[in-house]
């Protein structure tokens, strides 16, 4: 006797079936799509007569950029060179930008719960403007607004030590010629200082000790980090050996200025939303709470709301910081050599425009998947550890 | 589910087929020459600059001027007998090239130097140079700089992906002197920010130069520094391996240095048809097929003229006498007058 289930179901009514089958059709679809574009690519190369080699990046890249992290010497060095320094620049840019765009972001954020009608009307303003007018068009402002500098012959001189001029900001530099050896006091000096901390909190609340000694104690180590950086680090002020020119200290030209404002201002602006958002989804009663405890508001933020935001603070913080490196390309409006200008230049003098265009995209993918795998990091060390 | 899996597999049997036609008409292949393109639309795609006076230039009536938009014009008369069956699109340096290869522009006309790389490894094909140019260096008239030496320290404004910026490192490479390139991707800017005091000097090709000059605030507080730093031969560009579209651009450039050499003229055009001179009267198609072995009308060079002038005509409106600038003849006059413009026989 056969039974129902026995019975065969036609292969065309089968649900199992054309689930299978319908993610084979679309992965062979993929493929094909792929391939042709691939095929088609390589077949218009061959036309033109270029094949698809990654030699010319040995070849002398010829063209100078106006600043590089690294020595950069265009009648020795190659494409590859000039692409890395572009690369050292599009970082520079990101990681200064990151840290100024989550300390803009954070208290922007805050400051729509001030108590302060005046900050809080301003951070408001600032958001609402920055947030509704397109990122190229900042990024023109400001260096319009740099450009408005005095020429380097007649620069801005901030007691000497601080000059503004159309060419950029030049600010002292540590010179010492033993600055690591001092980075590496200023170090052993912060942990020090930490571990004092702990343990002074650690005998006010275990022991009922007033900490007075210890607290003592961490001024001198504060003491001794501010001599270290105002004496250790041998600051050396820019100078001006004659006019038009300015040797030594550290140039912040005014493409990378208006560049890291345009980049910090606007995505600032969302971070605080982002923040305003989270400090939102706390539920109120944890305010009343904090406050029942006889905390001051202040320290309700710091010590209660703020720590609990996070956790929905992060995610949406990590996009944030991924679109102000992919919005750093933009700086070819202001004519910073970041990676994409310099690349761009480099397809443009070789014609090897895929290749080029290919290690863009690789790189700028690497740069943000090592950001999201950060942030994904202290994402996890502050969610609700349940056991 | 199942559902979701037809209608993926739908689609993906629709857009298949489609990209594999859209690769395949794209391209110029299979004797599929540009020229029949451009016929068969009616109307000539040419890549211009749009920013430089004199050469092409987008007035507030919206209309072009300047020596290379009639150049596109010229190709587009030689083909509809029409010198407005031009669209014109605005490139810049770093886009150029692309536009050209992924077909969005039939020719360029928009001061391209003529280099030895872009011939053969980028894949381009050069028409005969319609302006011999050098590149030179601009300065604010009181900024004491004399010469390349005075840079040490300086700002210099220039464009991306010029040979410009080629010549610039290697000029001062050969010199030694330290100098902070700052490159724009446009012309617009790079001009605004020299005008701002960003940079000491601004370089391009002289005649570039001296057409943006005019455009500045004050031009008077600028020159140009008496250094020409490099040859750069300026002429329309098309796609490499379409010789039947390559030779239709070559030979209407020829054309108009020619009918300058037979001392042809829009206004003497009538009666010059009328001449007994057998050169005459095959350059204007009267006589012999040289157009229609071209796959163009026969009479190709004589809608040129008619319709824009001989080179001569076009050099005195755009850059010459009849222009604000005034630009000599010097190198981008006839052979016979001392230049460089020489037309191979039209026989």
């Amino acid at each position: 006797m056969m039974t129902d289930q026995e019975q065969k179901i036609p292969l065309w009514r089968d649900d199992r079936f054309w689930r299978i089958a319908g993610q084979v059709i679309v992965v062979i679809g993929v493929i094909a799509f792929f391939g042709i574009l691939g095929s088609n690519l390589v077949r218009n190369l061959q036309q033109a007569g270029i094949g698809f080699s990654f030699e010319f990046l040995g070849n002398n890249a010829s063209f100078a950029i106006s600043e590089s992290v690294i020595p950069y010497n265009p009648s020795l060095d190659s494409y590859s060179r000039v692409l890395m320094a572009g690369l050292l620049n599009t970082l520079r840019i990101a990681i200064s930008g990151i840290i100024l765009t989550t300390i803009v972001g954070i208290f922007a954020g805050i400051a729509q719960f001030s108590d302060n009608w005046l900050l809080r009307k301003l951070s408001v303003i600032y958001i609402e403007i920055v947030r509704n007018t397109p990122l190229l068009l900042q990024l023109l402002f400001w260096y319009a607004m740099f450009l408005q500098l005095p020429s380097v012959e007649e620069k801005f001189d901030l007691a000497g030590i601080i000059f503004l001029s159309k060419r950029g900001i030049n600010l002292p530099f540590p010179a010492s010629p033993q600055i690591w050896l001092w980075l590496a006091a200023l170090v052993v000096t912060a942990i020090a200082a930490f571990f004092l901390w702990q343990w002074r909190t650690k005998i006010i609340v275990e022991q009922g000790q007033s900490g007075q000694p210890q607290l003592i104690t961490l001024w001198l180590t504060v003491i001794t980090a501010i001599l270290i950086i105002v004496f250790g680090f041998g600051w050396q002020a820019p100078q001006s050996p004659e006019p038009g020119t300015i040797e030594t200290g550290l140039r912040l030209s005014i493409e990378f200025t208006s560049l890291l404002m345009g980049l910090v201002f606007y995505t600032g602006a969302f971070i605080a939303e982002i923040v305003r958002a989270g400090i939102q989804s706390v539920p109120k009663g944890q305010w009343e709470a904090a406050r029942s405890l006889g905390l001051k508001s202040g320290l309700v933020m710091r010590l209660v709301v703020f720590p609990q935001a996070l956790r929905v603070i992060i995610p949406p913080l990590n996009s944030q910081y991924l679109n102000l490196v992919k919005n750093s390309s933009l700086a070819i409006a202001v004519a910073y050599p970041d990676l994409y200008n310099v690349a761009n230049t480099t397809f443009n003098q070789t014609g090897r425009v895929i290749q080029v265009i290919l290690i863009i995209m690789i790189t700028y993918l690497l740069l943000n998947l090592i950001i999201s795998l950060l942030m994904n990091l202290l994402n996890i060390s502050v969610q609700l550890k349940e056991r | 589910m199942h559902k979701w899996s037809s209608l993926l597999l739908a689609v993906t049997l629709l857009v298949a087929p489609l990209s594999a036609c859209g690769s395949s008409s794209d391209t110029t292949s299979g004797g599929n020459s540009r020229l029949d393109v451009v016929k068969g639309r009616g109307e000539l795609v040419c890549g211009v600059d749009g920013s430089i006076p004199g050469f092409s230039y987008l007035d507030e009536n919206g209309e072009y001027s300047g020596l290379d938009v009639d150049i596109c014009r010229a190709v587009a008369a030689a083909l509809f007998d029409d010198p407005n069956a031009v669209q014109f699109r605005n490139l810049d340096s770093t886009e150029r090239f692309e536009a050209l290869k992924g077909g969005e522009v039939d020719m360029l006309s928009r001061n391209t130097t003529w280099t030895i790389s872009r011939d053969t490894a980028i894949g381009m094909e050069f028409a005969p140079t319609t302006f011999y140019d050098g590149q030179g260096m601009m300065v604010r008239t009181d900024s004491n700089i004399q010469s390349l030496e005075d840079f040490e320290g300086k700002s210099i404004c220039v464009e991306a992906g010029t040979t410009t910026e080629l010549n610039l490192t290697d000029n001062m490479r050969e010199l030694g002197v330290n100098f902070e390139p700052v490159t724009y991707q446009q012309a617009d800017p790079a001009y605004a920010a020299y005008a701002e005091g960003r940079c000491q000097g601004m370089t391009s090709d002289k005649s570039q130069l001296i057409a943006r000059r005019s455009t500045l605030p004050n031009p008077d507080d600028h020159i140009l520094l008496d250094i020409t730093m490099s040859k750069e031969p300026l002429g329309p560009v098309t796609v490499d391996n379409d010789s039947a579209w390559f030779d239709t651009v070559k030979w209407v450039t020829y054309a108009l240095v020619e009918a300058e050499e037979l001392g042809i003229t829009q206004e003497n055009l009538a009666e010059m048809k009328e001449s007994q001179d057998p050169t005459i009267r095959r350059f204007l198609g009267i006589e012999g097929t040289l157009g229609e072995d071209m796959g163009l009308p026969n009479d190709f060079a004589a809608r040129v003229v008619n319709h824009i002038g001989n080179y001569g005509e076009v050099y005195d409106r755009n850059l010459g006498a009849d222009s604000q600038f005034n630009l000599e003849r010097g190198l981008n006059d006839l052979w016979k007058n001392g230049g460089l413009l020489y037309s191979p026989p039209f026989r």
